[in-house]
């Protein structure tokens, strides 16, 4: 039986953390993720927990303090986000390439600068490549379930690698919605025990952890790592999967939303998605195909399943909520437009949009005026300017 | 246990041979009297900055380390050792670990790692308290990278980007007192050290830092001939002479209480101490006088604010 | 992967090293020689030894070992770089440069 709550985002994750029990939690306060070690210190002090937590004296400290415990041989979770996680930046290599298994709540807001608060997702898609897994939530039920699915994945023997769970700040964070928990010792049953193969604290077999690793090594040890994140996918599957039999919840690499006879498609990530949901019903009882593809991970990249969900519309609008700040788009629509290409979908016209930046509202209206646009594109036959911005004031430079 | 020098050489050196640190090198002497302030039985998990110590102990598929060993970064050995002590915590109360057996936690870093880029870190690390001992062993200057300053090199000393040139004489800033900065953390034991004599003093520190619960810190005098352009032989000579001179005094803070383990009967002048040394060669010029009296100074003010600071804090 | 004795070399394949670079065999650096880097070789004078112990702590590189009586023996070249430390903390000139 399932607890119906109502929850928000941050809190929901702290619950999740709750159920889970990791052996350490090291966190630096900087909103909006700040509830989360907030929420889990309470958790602490009140005795529902025998975690360690590490209040420590920066981000840089924190991800530091995960890698030594990950080391150690501990079940290991954090929290940050914006400036927090570029803080972190260099140890998030560190621990993807050592090969330590931990979890993360990304609460998505933009990085400095100037400074803003708000929500958009320029600080996990700068860590893109750092070598972790990228899950993306759009409802705080999403970021509950991701974030326990989340343990499984970074501790299966064939990934090793942290797992970032991302949702936007404030939008998701901080709103309070229903939400099904499932029972605590369900949770507990479903993470499991961990247990390392190797670690520091094993005293008959001490062990070393991160050399300096010259020339005839470096790149083979890079490839085992991107080894790892091609099993990732596969082991994401197999969670997911477990995951639904479990809770009814069923987590694919891609939610297809109206797909299946789309003429006019968007790709978005996290809570927009929701906004355009609501588009994409209102648009198809006035009759046009209008469907929406929503990745719920970024990193293993699911090109191959992205690509196949757009081969057959006839127009696409990929939605970053980051500026690639290269004069040719955001991330995402590189690598959407790079899997279409590597896939044979190239008779699909693409457009992307910027938007979001800075925790700028994006309204139904905002949604509506993408679709239309991709409408006008399939009549033109052409894309007039394929890098746009959606909801900036002023025209174009 | 009282310190007993033939009954110390009987133990396994827990830094094996085999590393590539330089000839003659203060580090790996300072490393192993430090590991040998543990007892036999118990594991240890060693953390280290990167810096000489960590790149020349640990080049893939070699580690020197005969007890678990961690290197992440430059600046975060207190983060890094600090988690894993708190992993052990967590997983000794969850019965993951044995309950009868120890393990102690030991953080090593040069004075770069420590002094300046680590410094954040490391407080962190002992304002909160972890039990485990970080250990700065201080050669004075960026070493791995080609001897640049830090801001424990001491005042006038020409080093790669303090240069002793024609009108700026070496470095122009005075040492930054670290062990002073982490007195001020009010943790349970503070030591400064030096590998001299019988080992007696290093050792016993490090057995006293090891077994103190809660955060220690020691900072431990590390020669390096390259570096400071002495005779390669000397290292023990040189270590004896900064102790001799004061430039190192060898003291301890046991909960705010300080005590100056070895005061001498004849205080050498420092020139002594810097003499053998190329990096302070400039200082012996006709008309750099006024550089050694500085440093004279200097040496003397910091001494007298140490018995000082004993009397204070040993009054009734 | 690879088993606890580390067989890694230069030539390994990804199969074969280790994940992350991690070391199981802790303490294997003794398998690395760094007796070939010496120039110079202290010579030990058991005649003149007293057995103080005090060359032993000194040795950056272990290479005085010590038997279980605490008595040094004579030095070890597989690893001694010859620095002449020992050599200079010698209070009778048990130890000679050559």
């Amino acid at each position: 039986m399932s607890i119906r709550e109502r929850l928000s985002g941050n809190e929901a994750v702290a619950n999740a953390m709750r159920q889970i029990n990791p052996d350490v939690v090291a966190a630096f306060p900087i909103t909006p993720s700040t509830e989360v070690p907030q929420y889990f210190s309470t958790f602490v002090n009140n005795g529902s927990v025998d975690t360690e937590f590490v209040p420590v004296e920066s981000e840089h400290s924190a991800m530091s303090a995960c890698v030594g415990a990950a080391a150690a041989g501990a079940r290991v979770m954090t929290a940050t986000s914006a400036n927090g996680l570029s803080l972190m930046w260099e140890v998030l290599y560190i621990a993807s390439s050592l090969r330590l298994p931990m979890v993360m709540a990304c609460v998505n807001r933009a990085v400095s600068g100037p400074l803003n608060i708000h929500n958009d997702h320029s600080d996990s898609m700068g860590a893109r490549d750092s070598g972790w897994v990228q899950l993306y939530c759009e409802t705080n039920q999403e970021a509950y379930d991701n974030f326990i699915m989340a343990t499984r994945i970074a501790e299966h023997k064939d990934v090793q690698l942290p797992v970032m769970v991302c949702y936007d700040g404030f939008i998701t964070s901080h709103s309070i919605e229903n939400i099904e928990l499932i029972e605590d010792d369900v949770v507990k049953n479903f993470v499991g025990e961990y247990h390392p193969e190797h670690y520091l604290l094993n005293r008959e077999e001490p062990i070393a952890v991160g050399p300096l690793d010259v020339q005839p090594y470096l790149f083979e040890h890079k490839y085992q790592q991107a080894n790892g994140m091609r099993n990732a996918a596969k082991v994401i599957k197999e969670v997911s999967e477990e995951f639904e039999k479990l809770t009814g919840r069923k987590y694919e690499f891609i939610e297809k939303y109206q797909m299946d006879d789309a003429e006019y498609a968007i790709v978005v990530l996290n809570s927009t998605a929701g906004t355009a949901k609501a588009v994409v019903d209102d648009l198809r009882a006035k009759g046009v195909k209008a469907g929406l593809v929503k990745p719920r991970m970024f990193r293993p990249f699911p090109g191959k399943e992205i690509a196949e969900a757009l081969k057959n519309v006839k127009a696409v609008a990929i939605m970053d909520k980051a500026d690639g700040l290269n004069g040719v788009g955001g991330p995402l629509f590189t690598d959407v437009t790079s899997a279409m290409v590597v896939n044979g979908v190239t008779d699909v016209k693409v457009v992307n949009y910027i938007y979001g930046i800075g925790g700028r509202d994006v309204r139904t209206t905002d949604i509506e005026k993408v679709y239309s646009d991709l409408q006008e594109i399939e009549a033109a036959g052409k894309v007039e300017d394929p890098y746009r911005y959606l909801g900036l004031k002023g025209g174009r430079a | 246990m009282a310190y007993n020098l033939k009954e110390a050489i009987k133990k396994p050196n827990r830094l094996s041979s085999g590393h590539r640190m330089c000839a003659g090198c203060g580090a790996p002497v300072v490393a192993n009297a430090i590991l040998r302030g543990l007892k036999e039985e118990d594991h240890a998990v060693i953390g280290s900055a990167t810096g000489c110590l960590e790149v020349s102990t640990f080049i893939y598929p070699y580690t020197a380390w005969k007890d678990s060993f961690v290197h992440s970064a430059f600046e975060n050995a207190g983060a890094t050792v600090a988690g894993a002590e708190a992993a052990y915590k967590a997983m000794k109360r969850k019965g993951k670990l044995p309950a009868d057996k120890d393990t102690k936690f030991i953080a090593f870093g040069g004075d770069g790692g420590t002094y300046d880029i680590g410094l954040q870190s490391l407080s962190g690390a002992m304002e909160r308290g972890h039990d485990m001992v970080y250990v700065c062993y201080d050669n004075g200057a960026y070493m791995n990278t080609g001897i640049q300053r830090s801001s424990a090199t001491p005042r006038f000393a020409d080093t790669t980007t303090s240069p002793a040139g024609k009108v700026v004489p070496g470095k122009q800033q005075k040492r930054k007192d670290l062990t002073e900065v982490i007195a001020n953390h009010h943790i349970p034991y503070v030591a400064q050290t030096a590998a001299i004599g019988n080992f007696s003093d290093i050792t016993t520190k490090a057995e006293k830092a090891i077994y103190t619960e809660g955060a220690a810190f020691l900072n431990v005098l590390a020669p390096c001939p390259r570096g400071w352009g002495y005779n390669t032989e000397d290292l023990m000579i040189i270590n004896k002479l900064a102790v001799e001179t004061c430039y190192w005094p060898l003291y301890e803070v046991v909960d705010g209480k300080y005590t100056v383990n070895y005061k001498p009967k004849n205080k050498l002048p420092v020139s002594e101490f810097l003499k053998p040394q190329k990096r302070f060669k400039h200082l012996f010029k006709e008309g750099n006088e006024w550089m050694i009296e500085e440093l004279q100074k200097e040496v003397d003010e910091r001494w007298e604010r140490l018995l000082e600071l004993e009397r204070m804090t040993n009054a009734e | 992967m690879s088993d606890k004795k580390c067989n890694i070399n230069p030539n390994s394949t990804w199969e074969e090293m280790t994940l992350g670079g991690t070391i199981y065999d802790a303490g294997n650096a003794e398998e690395f020689k760094t007796g070939d880097w010496r120039s110079k070789k202290p010579v030990f004078l058991e005649e003149k030894c007293k057995q103080c112990g005090l060359c032993v702590p000194t040795c950056p590189d272990s290479a005085i070992p010590v038997d279980e009586e605490g008595k040094r023996k004579d030095f070890n070249f597989d690893y001694c770089k010859g620095c002449g430390v020992c050599m200079k903390a010698c209070p009778f000139g048990a130890i000679e440069m050559e």
